[in-house]
């Protein structure tokens, strides 16, 4: 089957936007975009681990679980091996990239638990993906993610100097806004 | 059954062998202290140090990249605990506070009204600032809303108030503060800082050589934080009791009551007030001093400008030496201005409290004779070039050679080094228009003069000496002969001076400094009978010390015999040698020599630090002005006349060198620091908004009025 790789990744990005039509990932959604530069990080860190570990798990459901029939242990196996994959790449960028590393060095960990990460390598397994369409899935995916947060971010750092309602200010105002931004996301659905 | 669990294990196995064979691989060798830091840090996680958290800041602490005193939340207790585990003593790294300069003063109108923002930024984003001025604060108290550490408030005049003692110097007020009012300064800082054109200048803080934060003073004078304004001057200027006496208050000729031909503000009697009541207390309460720095500065000449260097040098931690040719310190203050307008207790009072800082002084020690530079440059690291300008300038007419002739600053030191001088029944004239040569006059009179004449070239207008003082001269009896040089001096046999001949003058064409150049009149030499002549006619450095080998190794002169240095630094062309005063500047006013002296201790203070000296682009040397500062008009404000200034009655004055100008009353002093219009660079107050401040209501409008009024 040909598969319209186009259509896949507006689709990941802002069709099927993790963040705003999937609502997953909203830990970090509404914990570092207060401030545009965590924001950045965050994207990039994000658009790193979720490209690796949509490659990994999706070899380790093909190669391990299908092969013993174990599907169904497939959310345990896979934190275990999300968990491991960000040990692993915060190890490996420390020792070999230390720029890398200083740039996202303190996002990496909290990726660990990450939802939307898991969330995407689930996808990626029942949606039938091939390994090609995993990688290019979970990078747009990610990017999306990326998109969203940093939209949310430049909103939010108006807050500051906004006049808001005192019961709504901080998380409040934060969800407010979250969901007009996904209402808005919501008008691509036509698109393809 | 047994599958899923097998295959769960072999993966969680496998993930532990990557792991481990990664770890292993990988290894990065981790400071052990960055966990001990951490523990010792508070936890807050409150981003003042700069770092995205305490364990980031612990980090960079061990790495040498922040100091063990990054840590802005802990305080002294975990410095040191820092300091510990570092294995080190913790390095002193000064603190810095915030400090709100501006004070307000409500602008013509307001241009905007608020609608509904309640952000200091929000308000800048809006209309580029202003509720009242849009160099000013904007009054909304966001820097107040970001302190975690309760050190600002809002004040009853609506600016936010620093509580020092709070403040442990995040720089949160500072990020958010749009309109850089509120920032985060050092004593260093404060101290080295030079008024910058991007500032709120007043016209009075431009005109000002020493750069002294006078609407501040005055504001702190007028509500009565006495101890405050003393220590808020001497940032600028250490000697305040003797400034407050003898400056001409070049700062007085900016004062914007002139807009409305007014008499200025008498910054310079609330000086006086402020430093006399200082004195009065009884208790010397000394500045702060920094931690030794371990470095030795020689300054030479213990004038104004030495004292100032050495005040400054020492309160960063430097250790000056003064070395001065004369038995006592102050220069020409001591041995200069006689003791009717600067009574020695004052000076001794306050040269005393420069000393007790900390600095070594030398006294006999004369450049050239029992010191030279080089042996200085052994013992010291940097040297100050202060020695003034002693040398008088001569009358060139025939018979100056005569006894009976002196030069103005030779005879005013003779009472001072008590060199008994007899004038008494003697007719004396005085040759100068300067203050050299007014006090040649007014002191000739206190020893007894019988008749004492000044002859001046030019007419009242042009004397440079201070208005205060020829006024003081004439009420004292001395007769003015304007507009007459002398041209000739004839003794008796015995070569004693018993005439001068002197010829009418009148004015030409402006000269160079823009005075009317005088034109001699021919034929109208006229004789007059005369016991002592003073010639007063302007002064230049001396020479002596100025050796073949200070000149091989690149120390210049120009041509008014000063040292040749930069400009801006003060540096001479020999690289650790700097010069201040009158032998950078020539004949000058005390208030420049004490600017000069704080800027050469900037340019020192940096070299010693290997930082570089020059000034940052936009900054005032001295006295500046900023061309558009007097022309805003000022509406509203009615005429105040200046309060009097209280002093000796003649007949109690000029047989003695009692102190002439007597101090304020504090009634006066309210009466007088009111008048203040509290001028920005283009804010004042109203007369109806200063009665209602003076009557201790808030003048401004406050931020619920405002609020209150918007149309949300």
């Amino acid at each position: 089957m040909e598969t319209d790789f186009f259509a896949l990744i507006i689709s990941a990005i802002f069709i099927n936007n993790i963040l705003l039509a999937k609502f997953l990932g909203n830990c970090p959604f509404l914990g570092v975009s207060k401030n545009m530069d965590t924001a950045v990080g965050m994207s990039a860190a994000v658009v790193f681990v979720l490209t690796l570990a949509g490659i990994i798990t999706w070899v380790v459901d093909h190669y391990i679980l299908a092969t013993f029939k174990i599907e169904y242990i497939q959310t345990l196996a896979f934190i275990l091996v999300i968990a491991t994959l960000v040990q692993f790449v915060e190890l490996f960028l420390r020792k070999s990239i230390p720029a890398l590393y200083k740039s996202l060095g303190i996002f990496l960990p909290l990726i660990t638990t990450n939802c939307a990460v898991l969330g995407t390598a689930i996808i990626n397994i029942q949606e039938d993906f091939s390994l090609l369409e995993t990688v290019v899935f979970s990078a747009a995916s990610a990017t999306g993610f990326g998109l969203a947060l940093v939209l949310f971010a430049g909103i939010r750092e108006r807050f500051e100097i906004a006049r808001i309602p005192k019961p709504l200010e901080g998380t409040g105002i934060g969800l407010v806004t979250a969901g007009l931004l996904a209402l808005s996301f919501f008008a691509f659905k036509g698109m393809i | 059954m047994f599958i899923p669990a097998f295959v769960m294990l072999g993966i969680g196995f496998t993930s532990a062998v990557v792991l481990a064979v990664a770890a292993k691989v990988f290894h990065v060798e981790i400071d052990p202290r960055i966990a001990e830091i951490e523990d010792a840090l508070p936890g807050a996680n409150c981003g003042g140090c700069g770092y995205a958290g305490c364990s980031a800041c612990a980090e960079g602490m061990a790495t040498g990249a922040a100091p063990v005193t990054a840590c802005v939340a802990g305080g002294e207790e975990t410095c040191l605990a820092v300091a510990k585990i570092m294995g080190g003593e913790a390095g002193f790294v000064e603190p810095e506070i915030a400090h709100q300069y501006c004070k307000g003063g409500d602008r013509a109108e307001r241009k905007y009204h608020y609608e509904g923002a309640v952000d200091c930024r929000a308000m800048a984003e809006l209309y580029g600032g202003d509720l009242r001025c849009e160099y000013g604060c904007l009054g909304m108290g966001t820097c107040v809303t970001v302190c975690n550490f309760g050190a600002l408030e809002m004040g009853d005049e609506g600016f936010p108030v620093v509580n020092p003692g709070n403040c442990v110097g995040c720089g949160a007020c500072e990020k958010v503060c749009p309109t850089d009012v509120i920032k985060l300064y050092s004593i260093t800082d404060r101290l080295l800082h030079f008024n910058h054109d991007e500032e709120c200048l007043s016209p009075c803080k431009q005109l000002c050589p020493a750069q002294i934060d006078i609407p501040g003073y005055v504001d702190l004078a007028s509500q009565g934080k006495l101890e405050e304004a003393v220590s808020l001057i001497k940032e600028r200027n250490p000697l305040p009791l003797i400034c407050g006496r003898v400056c001409p208050a070049p700062c007085e000729n900016g004062c914007r009551r002139a807009a409305i031909e007014d008499e200025p503000v008498h910054h310079n009697y609330l000086k006086r007030y402020i430093a006399d009541w200082d004195m009065a207390l009884g208790k010397r309460k000394l500045p702060s001093v920094l931690p030794d720095t371990g470095k030795k500065v020689a300054i030479i000449g213990g004038g104004p400008c030495g004292l100032s260097a050495a005040y400054y040098l020492r309160r960063l931690g430097h250790s000056p030496t003064i070395f001065d040719s004369k038995p006592e310190l102050g220069g020409m203050l001591r041995y200069g201005i006689p003791e009717y307008r600067l009574p020695k207790k004052v000076l001794d009072f306050e040269i005393q409290e420069i000393l007790d800082l900390g600095v070594d002084v030398r006294c006999n020690a004369y450049l050239g004779q029992d010191l030279t530079i080089a042996q200085l440059e052994e013992e010291f690291d940097a040297v100050l070039m202060a020695m003034g300008a002693w040398d008088n300038s001569a009358l060139g007419c025939d018979g100056e050679d005569l006894e009976g002739v002196w030069k103005g600053t030779e005879f005013l030191q003779k009472r001072e080094l008590d060199i008994k001088v007899d004038l008494t029944g003697k007719k004396v004239v005085v040759v100068g228009g300067g203050n050299t040569a007014m006090d040649a006059c007014r002191s000739s009179l206190r020893m007894g003069a019988a008749e004492v004449v000044l002859l001046y070239r030019r007419t009242r207008n042009e004397m440079p000496a201070n208005k205060v003082e020829i006024d003081a001269a004439e009420h004292e009896g001395i007769q003015y002969h304007l507009l007459a040089a002398p041209t000739r001096l004839v003794g008796d046999d015995q070569g004693v001076v018993q005439q001068i001949e002197f010829i009418r003058m009148e004015l030409g064409e402006p000269d160079a400094s823009g005075r009317r150049r005088p034109v001699p009149v021919e034929g109208s030499e006229t004789l007059m009978d005369v016991d002592v002549v003073i010639a007063a006619i302007g002064q230049k450095p001396l020479l002596d010390w100025y050796t073949d080998d200070l000149k091989e190794r690149g120390l210049q002169l120009t041509r008014w015999n000063t040292i040749v240095s930069d400009d801006e630094t003060l540096q001479s062309d020999v690289p650790h040698i700097f010069t201040g005063g009158d032998l950078w500047s020539g004949p000058a006013l005390l208030v420049d020599a004490i600017g000069t002296g704080r800027r050469a201790t900037r340019s020192i203070h940096r070299f010693l630090n290997g930082q570089d000296l020059t000034l940052p682009k936009g900054t005032f040397k001295g006295a500046e002005k900023i061309a558009l500062s007097n022309e805003i008009a000022v509406l509203g404000v009615e005429r105040l006349p200046q309060v009097p200034q209280p002093e000796l009655e003649v007949e109690d004055r000029i047989t003695n060198f009692e102190e002439v100008d007597l101090v304020l009353t504090p009634e006066l002093v309210q009466q007088e620091a009111n008048r203040c219009m509290r001028c920005g660079t283009i804010c004042y107050f109203k007369d109806d908004q200063l009665k209602e401040h003076v009557e201790g209501k808030d003048a401004r409008t406050t931020v619920d009025d405002l609020l209150s009024k918007s149309p949300v």
